[in-house]
């Protein structure tokens, strides 16, 4: 069926100028099947049910819109001290001198743009596999258009229970860069690793994280989006859960003038447990922000739990969303779902849109959500500035306490408390 | 010397329209403890907030002044600095704010706005824990987020702590008997004995006499459809809990 004009219109414009990568290697066969996927169903325009809520004109157009880097030269990096064995990209490129080479026990990387020639079997059935699957029962065509031109990523295989975390630190240096960057994690049964991912990939970014995660193993994923204001941010985690395994995903984002990030989880092998959260904060004081969390949860296995805890602050102008559907297939008994959204307005200026979905097929679940948006707290805020506190400093304090359920889903408590001082700096000294 | 000063206050409920306080007059000298009895919806706890600055009230006539210098146009954080403490009849839950995090803040930022140095954080810590361990307050409860999960009584207790690290000069208790068991009434009553000086003044607002046994106040107010309907000593609270306040009503009428 012909793609309706502006669709076909707007496809041709971005695919006029993008070329597969690699000319042969394990991973050309699905970027070849991407790309006809993604011709045949188009880039997202306005009027698509999923993108009602955020325009999808910036993350589609051929080039970036402009996004000067900031200076966060104010302060040292996110995480910078948790010991991690760290790896660098800069606007999209690895930069080998900036990162760790030495590998802790128990998981080895490689990279996409120079491993096409190697014989890994196992990214060659991952790559594109999972984003793939997750094109239905909603399509994903950014999802797709990175699986067939992404440049570079992480292949990253986890053999055994890793105590030192991975940490992907992103430099966003140039002002109209637009990386396109594909992550591969695959951990073997009964084994764990920490994935940090800090900063802005570039001007504009495309990532996708394809995540396998066996039996019994652990997957704890913290990511710190950054500060810039004017970067557009397009992200994807597809997350496949064996049997008894954890994935546990946390995103802070702050400002960004637009972010979808998208989180695709599915539950194929029994007692599996998936928690997803987010915190935001959005200040469109100086510029515009829009921010969209988007989550999908297939379970098809027995005595799952999933939960998605998401939080925005959002003030003036600030637009955020939320799009989280949990689907329980008929033969998912005992499946225990849980899903929150909540937003903070400052201001009447700022708006919060969200949808939340349960579709279920099962007799035998429990699955819940709820969806909020209010105010500050007069009684919090009197209670607080009695006691001598004044007025912004409370304010501060009361978004960092309305953010901190998000914030308890890491499970690392070094990890979340850095966090939080970080929120609560950032607040303090008026940089969000 | 005078310490609160509140000269034909009227306040009404801006939302509303409607008129809480018509003509409150009340004296507090420094030193002294004054206690407010009243039926409810008399205005006690209006006048409490109204004094502390929450928002929601509009004073449409008369002053309050805390040694001398005028209230009414402070913000509640600046009223705090210059010395007003308000004990909550309803302390709020602040979940994910440290009970220490949040003392400290308040503390500093008080002392900041006064032009005093900061406290650092080995001699607040050193005090919090000796004033803490007074009020029976443990490591546990200074560690939780401000007031979340804490029974009826230790939310009274934790009142008393901020009062205690503060130090203001005024201190008004809305009600701090309610919801107490008796124990733990004598527990925020030794906190507020404690604090009792020459330099400080407290206004004890309550229902019952029996808190007024256990903090003897010098002076007793009734307070009745938003004004001060007779003032006199301890005795008059005894007169209140044998009678009632119909009697006192009727015969200040």
């Amino acid at each position: 069926m012909a793609l309706p004009k502006a669709k076909q219109d707007a496809t041709d414009a971005r695919l006029a100028d993008l070329e597969i990568p690699v000319s042969g290697g394990w991973s050309l066969a699905a970027r070849q099947d991407a790309a006809e996927r993604l011709v045949q169903m188009g880039l997202p325009q306005p009027r698509d049910e999923y993108w009602r809520f955020t325009r999808p004109k910036d993350l589609i157009a051929p080039e970036p819109p402009a996004a000067a880097p900031m200076d966060e030269s104010d302060e040292s990096p996110v995480f910078s001290d948790k010991g991690a064995c760290t790896l660098v990209f800069r606007d999209g490129v690895f930069d080998a001198d900036a990162s760790d080479s030495d590998l802790p026990a128990g998981v080895s990387i490689t990279r996409l743009a120079v491993s096409q020639d190697n014989d890994i079997d196992w990214a060659s059935g991952l790559y594109g596999k999972l984003e793939l699957e997750g094109q239905t029962p909603v399509q994903r065509p950014l999802a797709a258009l990175n699986t067939a031109f992404a440049t570079d990523g992480l292949i990253i295989d986890v053999t055994d229970k890793v105590e030192t975390p991975i940490l992907i630190r992103y430099l966003h240096e140039r002002d109209d860069s637009d990386p396109v960057l594909h992550h591969l994690v695959r951990l073997h049964a009964d084994t764990e690793l920490t994935l940090l991912e800090v900063g802005a990939p570039g001007a504009r970014c495309n990532t996708v994280m394809e995540v396998d995660v066996a039996e019994d193993a652990t997957l704890h994923h913290v990511r710190d989006q950054g500060r810039n204001h004017d970067r557009r941010t397009n992200t994807h985690a597809f997350a496949r859960l064996g049997a008894r395994s954890t994935y546990k995903s946390f995103t802070l984002s702050l400002n960004g003038a637009l972010s979808r990030n998208e989180q695709i989880v599915s539950f194929t092998g029994d007692d599996a447990v998936a928690h997803v959260a987010g915190a935001a904060i959005g200040d469109g004081k100086t510029d515009p922000v829009h921010h969209d969390d988007t989550v999908f949860v297939t379970h098809d296995a027995l005595r799952c739990e999933s939960r998605q805890v998401f939080k925005k602050v959002l003030k003036n102008g600030a637009v955020g969303v939320f799009q989280g559907k949990i689907l329980v297939k008929k033969d998912a008994q005992k499946t225990d779902g849980y899903q929150i959204s909540q937003s903070l307005l400052l201001d009447d200026d700022s708006q919060f849109l969200a949808k939340p979905e349960l579709e279920i097929y099962a007799d035998d679940v429990a699955c819940s959500h709820g969806s909020t948006t209010g105010a500050i707290d007069e009684d919090a805020l009197f209670y607080l500035r009695s006691r001598g506190v004044p007025k912004p400093r409370a304010e501060d304090l009361l978004v960092l306490s309305f953010l901190a359920e998000a914030l308890q889903e890491i499970e690392d408590e070094t990890l979340a408390d850095e966090l939080n001082e970080r929120l609560a700096a950032w607040l303090g000294r008026h940089a969000v | 010397m005078t310490m609160l000063e509140i000269k034909n206050l009227h306040v009404e409920l801006e939302e509303e329209n409607k008129k809480i306080l018509k003509g409150v007059d009340l004296t507090v000298e420094t030193g002294k403890v004054h206690a407010i009895m009243g039926p409810n919806g008399s205005g006690k706890s209006t006048l409490s907030y109204v004094l502390s600055g929450r928002d929601g009230y509009e004073v449409t006539d008369g002053s309050a002044t805390l040694e001398g210098e005028d209230i009414l146009d402070m913000d509640p954080e600046e009223r705090a600095a210059a010395g007003m403490f308000l004990a909550f009849q309803y302390p709020v839950e602040i979940p994910g704010v440290g009970n220490m995090t949040f003392l400290r803040t308040a503390l500093n930022a008080q002392r900041k706005a006064r032009g005093e140095p900061e406290v650092s954080s080995a001699d607040f810590l050193k005090m919090v824990r000796a004033k803490a361990k007074d009020l029976q307050i443990d490591a546990d409860m200074l560690k939780r987020p401000v007031n979340v999960g804490f029974s009826g009584g230790e939310k009274k207790r934790n009142e008393i702590l901020q009062m205690a690290m503060l130090e203001p000069k005024m201190c008004i208790l809305d009600e701090t008997d309610s919801g107490l068991d008796v124990d733990a009434m004598k527990l925020v009553a030794q906190g507020v004995n404690a604090l009792r000086d020459e330099g400080r003044a407290f206004l004890v607002i309550t229902h019952y006499q029996r808190l007024l046994d256990h903090i003897q106040p010098d002076v007793v107010h009734i307070m009745s459809d938003g004004r001060i309907v007779k003032t006199g000593g301890p005795e008059l609270a005894l007169e209140v809990e044998k009678n009632g306040y119909g009697d006192l009503l009727a015969e200040g009428a």
